[in-house]
């Protein structure tokens, strides 16, 4: 059997969302920059394709600048305000996801000033540590809204309160939340918000950066006046059209689906002797299990997943490309036994309670088998 | 990334396991940098005779610990001192490079078991 469970890292594309893109690359090609008819089809589809992904924030479409992902909308956020700042301070938590964590370790070397707020063991910050952190000069407050790694939803109406209160931008990235979570710019005060479409079924290479009205932002690419002169560069209408299928599908019912099968999920792994689940039980993303095993290593399982057709990932040193455990791994405190033993398993609206029962079968074979080769331990 | 020969090793390792009244143990690594090894040996007439491994870690330390205990059975003391890194992980086929230091982490393991046996004869 085989089974998917890195909707974290990227998800199948619907196919419905195929479908919806497939006249853009061969009928309807072209550039929404032109005047003549071609152009303006690929511009109407274009704008259309803002409207949705706008209302589904409840923001204005021209606040939505497509980007080509995440991590540039990340970038795109935080640089854009801090250029167009020249100097400052400013807030994040130990727990970003690398676009902005070393957005702001470049900025920092740039001379911005930067506090990294910590995080409890759940992965929360604290609203007091926020409020506290606030210095005269504080030009922009970034926090994650879902963790990409353990799933902790933080508090972004709070925050964005406390942003409101102190007149400071908020940005939050809410790749892996959006679509998942509600999010209302009318109700909470957020002003830059990132979203991605390849985490929500669609294609790779598109994102979205909402900029609240008001907000300035210095552009990092620089040629034609596309996107509201803040992103320059031949529209991709292809990828617009298909993120924005992928949002118009994206429903309530998929979302339960998936919280349905992750509290199944860690109800019954759970059993296995010293496992401890990452992140919290509560306010956590629907589709986030993350998992620590006492005694064995996170790569390890996840080859021997692997060989059993469960595709998953790891935070663990070993997997890593600087042989450095997952820093929200590290910010949460885990205790030495299992810092290495992660597993993080995410799911889609694909995912079956079927799937699920065949990593039940195979997950705790596996674990045993290591535990056995593991000098540590019992 | 991992060749065939180190993810056999790796789902099917054959020397896993520890002697009853080995000869010599050594243990090397940290859990925090995620991987930790043990070697046991079993010595006769200077000779290794038998050799496992138990270890805490990835793919390539846990294929570099078997291929270590092939490497070493049947070998006098004085060879079992001059396996390298090099030719645990020639032996796997190469592996990554970033992985080379589970090779690494079995020669020291090794080394430490061959400390302790003569330690022990002395």
């Amino acid at each position: 059997m085989k089974v998917y469970l890195d909707n974290g890292a990227t998800t199948k594309m619907d196919d419905a969302v195929l479908k919806a893109m497939q006249p853009y690359f061969t009928e309807k090609y072209g550039n929404a920059s032109s005047l003549h008819s071609k152009g303006q089809e690929a511009k109407m589809a274009l704008e259309e394709s803002r409207e949705i992904i706008a209302k589904k924030l409840n923001a204005r479409p021209d606040e939505i600048i497509f980007t080509s992902g995440g991590t540039e909308s990340d970038n795109l956020a935080i640089k854009g305000i801090a250029y167009s700042k020249g100097k400052g301070h400013i807030i994040t938590s130990k727990i970003e996801h690398p676009a902005v964590l070393k957005t702001c370790e470049e900025l920092q070397k740039q001379n911005f000033e930067i506090t990294y707020l910590n995080v409890d063991s759940e992965g929360f910050i604290s609203l007091q540590d926020l409020e506290n952190s606030i210095k005269e000069n504080t030009i922009l407050i970034s926090i994650i809204h879902a963790n990409n790694e353990i799933g902790t939803i933080q508090d972004i109406q709070k925050i964005g309160e406390i942003c409101k209160k102190h007149n400071i931008p908020f940005h939050t990235d809410a790749v892996q939340s959006f679509c998942k979570e509600d999010i209302n710019v009318k109700k909470t005060n957020i002003d830059l918000i990132s979203i991605s479409s390849h985490k929500i079924h669609g294609p790779k290479g598109i994102g979205a950066l909402y900029v609240k009205k008001g907000n300035k932002l210095k552009k990092l690419i620089d040629g034609g006046k596309h996107e509201y002169n803040l992103r320059a560069g031949t529209e991709n209408v292809s990828g617009a059209v298909g993120f924005a299928k992928a949002v118009k599908i994206s429903n309530n019912k998929d979302t339960k689906h998936m919280e349905n099968l992750r509290d199944y999920f860690i109800k019954e792994i759970l059993k296995i002797e010293k496992v401890k689940l990452n992140g919290p039980k509560d306010k956590r993303l629907c589709n986030n299990i993350n998992l620590a095993f006492a005694y064995i290593e996170g790569e390890a399982i996840g080859a021997y997943l692997d060989a059993k057709g469960i595709c998953s990932s790891t935070g663990s040193a070993c997997s890593s490309k600087e042989l450095k455990t997952s820093h929200v791994l590290q910010a949460i405190n885990l205790s030495p036994e299992y810092l290495n033993g992660s597993l993080r398993l995410t799911i889609s609206k694909f995912t079956t309670k079927q799937e699920i029962d065949y990593v039940f079968q195979e997950l705790p074979k596996i674990v045993h088998k290591l535990r056995k080769i593991s000098p540590l331990g019992d | 990334m991992y060749s065939k020969k180190a993810l056999q090793h790796f789902k099917k390792p054959k020397n896993f396991g520890i002697i009853k009244n080995a000869d010599g143990i050594g243990r090397a690594g940290n859990p925090v940098c995620g991987d930790v090894m043990e070697v046991y040996i079993k010595v006769n007439k200077g000779k290794i005779k038998d050799c496992k491994f138990k270890t805490f870690g990835c793919v390539a330390a846990i294929a570099a610990s078997d291929v270590l205990c092939e490497l070493c059975k049947g070998k006098t003391i004085k060879q079992a001192k001059k396996i390298t890194a090099k030719q645990i992980s020639d032996y796997l086929g190469k592996l990554p490079t970033i992985k080379l230091h589970c090779s690494v982490l079995g020669r020291e393991t090794l080394k430490k078991a061959i400390e302790d046996y003569e330690k022990k004869k002395d």
